[in-house]
């Protein structure tokens, strides 16, 4: 209780000084509003808010699958085919040194100005953590465990998917954690170099006609999507890794509570 | 135990440099059929490499056995780690040679069957499906003998398997290896002159770049042995002294820094 309870109080408290800080200052509304507004504006624009954030939702959603999904392939090819690793591996490190964001603007011209192209940008920011993450993972297997399964005449697919796989398991959590956080990220991108719908569209539209309160409210409805992805995508990597234990002192998770099953 | 008779061999190394030391040159030696070979000495002269090559993980050694056949396929490999897969429930590693050979799903369930038995016998019945994460250091390496002897193999190689143990732990593991591992080939390296004298037919000491092998005769009693026993005692000090002037030989090789493990 004391973990979700503390956060939340030291955003309260946040909000209270810029509450105070708007209304000591006399701030025009139109520059900054203060939180009392912005909640005001999140009740009433909650139709156009749902509507617009089930878009960047979608988009978010079907990114983190495709590029997860891609990603990892990608690594695993990688691994499986070590003539495709001398000649890709390069590429691969090179090609993470492109800020995709530059990207932005052709996709919108290749794929249109729908879902598509968010979509698309999403999957670039993505495929790369996950694909290097698991990587590094599935090469990084214990010698140990690889003498072993040598002396016991093993079958190379099976020491694959039995040892180095499994091995690379945490690994590519940590992918597709830095993958959830940096999803919206894409899709959001996406949508302010041309779209017709989806938060990011909702922002800039609101941005230019002075409507502080509703890009406010757009970032908040962003922010809690983006929360929710990334906490989905923690349980979901925990599950994965089932027998890895969280060691840091004082852990949000409890090591005796996960499941072990 | 399948896989045929315990075969005894021949061990050959003409020449092997490694990290720019030369280990081997001209070497040989005799292993045993069925019976225990424990082979002591410094850290750093070349033991673990031995074994490594007898298993065929190093090139560079020449296995002639006393039926003609190789040796690969014959062996099992206990490390001083446990080498348990985290994500594998306790049953599981122990058959894991033969989920990674593949094996029929028709011979599953008496694979399995024979594997509960064999948990069992190392006194881990009821924690078949736990993690590895779950049991004690000891519990872990009984679950990595259980693995061994599940793997059936008549030549078992063993690289300090009980060196990580407390003493208690240590010697009950050690009896109940000897008691399993009745009528195997067993090559075990450690550094425990007291467990060369439990477990050992034949005790060798490595000393020396090159390596050179002398024998130390070990008791005639059968294994194990008590490590109360007057006999032992008297050899375990004869051992020392020779362990302590093969460490001596090695003195002047002691400041470089060495990169093979021992």
């Amino acid at each position: 209780m004391r973990t979700v309870l503390r956060p939340l109080l030291t955003a309260a408290g946040l909000l209270a000084l810029w509450e105070l800080a708007v209304r000591a200052s006399g701030v025009p509304p139109y520059i900054l509003p203060p939180p009392s507004r912005v909640l005001a504006t999140l009740w009433q624009a909650g139709p156009l808010l749902a509507e617009h954030g089930l878009i960047t939702l979608i988009e978010i959603l079907l990114g983190m699958a495709i590029g997860a999904v891609l990603g990892a392939a990608a690594a695993l090819s990688l691994a499986l085919l070590p003539p495709l690793r001398r000649w890709l591996e390069p590429v691969l490190v090179a090609s993470q040194a492109i800020p995709v964001f530059a990207l932005a603007p052709l996709l919108v011209l290749w794929l249109g100005y729908g879902i598509g192209s968010k979509v698309a940008m999403a999957v670039l920011i993505i495929f790369f953590p996950v694909a290097t993450a698991f990587f590094d993972g599935l090469r990084r297997t214990d010698p140990g465990w690889l003498e072993l399964a040598r002396v016991m005449d093993a079958k190379p697919l099976r020491v694959l998917f039995e040892i180095r796989v499994p091995a690379a398991l945490p690994a590519l959590g940590s992918g597709l954690r830095v993958a959830a956080a940096v999803a919206p990220i894409g899709a959001v991108i996406g949508e302010w170099v041309g779209a017709s719908r989806g938060l990011g569209y909702l922002m800039l539209h609101a941005n230019a006609r002075l409507r502080v309160d509703l890009v406010f409210a757009a970032l908040s409805v962003l922010a809690l999507l983006a929360l929710a992805l990334f906490r989905l995508t923690d349980r979901l990597v925990a599950r994965l890794v089932y027998w890895q234990r969280e060691t840091l002192p004082g852990s949000v998770h409890d090591p005796e509570g996960r499941s072990l099953a | 135990m399948s896989g045929g008779r315990p075969p005894g061999f021949t061990v050959g190394v003409p020449r092997l440099v490694l990290g720019g030391r030369l280990l081997f040159e001209n070497f040989r030696l005799r292993i045993e059929a069925g019976r225990w070979t424990c082979v002591l000495g410094p850290s750093g002269v070349g033991k673990t490499t031995l074994l490594r090559l007898i298993a065929g993980l190093l090139p560079g050694a020449l296995v002639v056995t006393d039926d003609g056949r190789p040796l690969a396929g014959r062996l099992a490999l206990m490390a001083q780690q446990d080498l348990l897969l985290p994500w594998l429930s306790v049953l599981e590693n122990a058959l894991l040679g033969w989920r990674l050979r593949g094996e029929r799903r028709s011979r599953a369930a008496e694979l399995e069957g024979s594997a509960r038995e064999l948990l069992a016998r190392v006194g881990l019945a009821g924690r078949e499906d736990d993690l590895p994460q779950a049991l004690s250091g000891g519990m872990r390496q009984r679950v990595a003998l259980a693995r061994t002897l599940m793997e059936r193999r008549p030549v078992v190689l063993m690289d300090e398997p009980f060196s990580a143990l407390d003493a208690i732990t240590r010697h009950r593991l050690q009896d109940l290896a000897a008691r399993l591992l009745a009528g195997h080939t067993v090559v075990m390296v450690t550094h425990s002159p007291l467990e060369a004298l439990r477990l050992g037919h034949r005790i060798l000491v490595l000393r020396g770049r090159p390596v050179q092998v002398s024998e130390v005769s070990a008791p005639e009693s059968p294994i194990p042995r008590d490590p109360g026993d007057p006999a032992l005692l008297a050899r375990e000090a004869e051992l020392w002294r020779v362990l302590a002037a093969s460490a001596g030989a090695e003195e002047d090789e002691s400041c470089a820094p060495f990169s093979a493990r021992s």
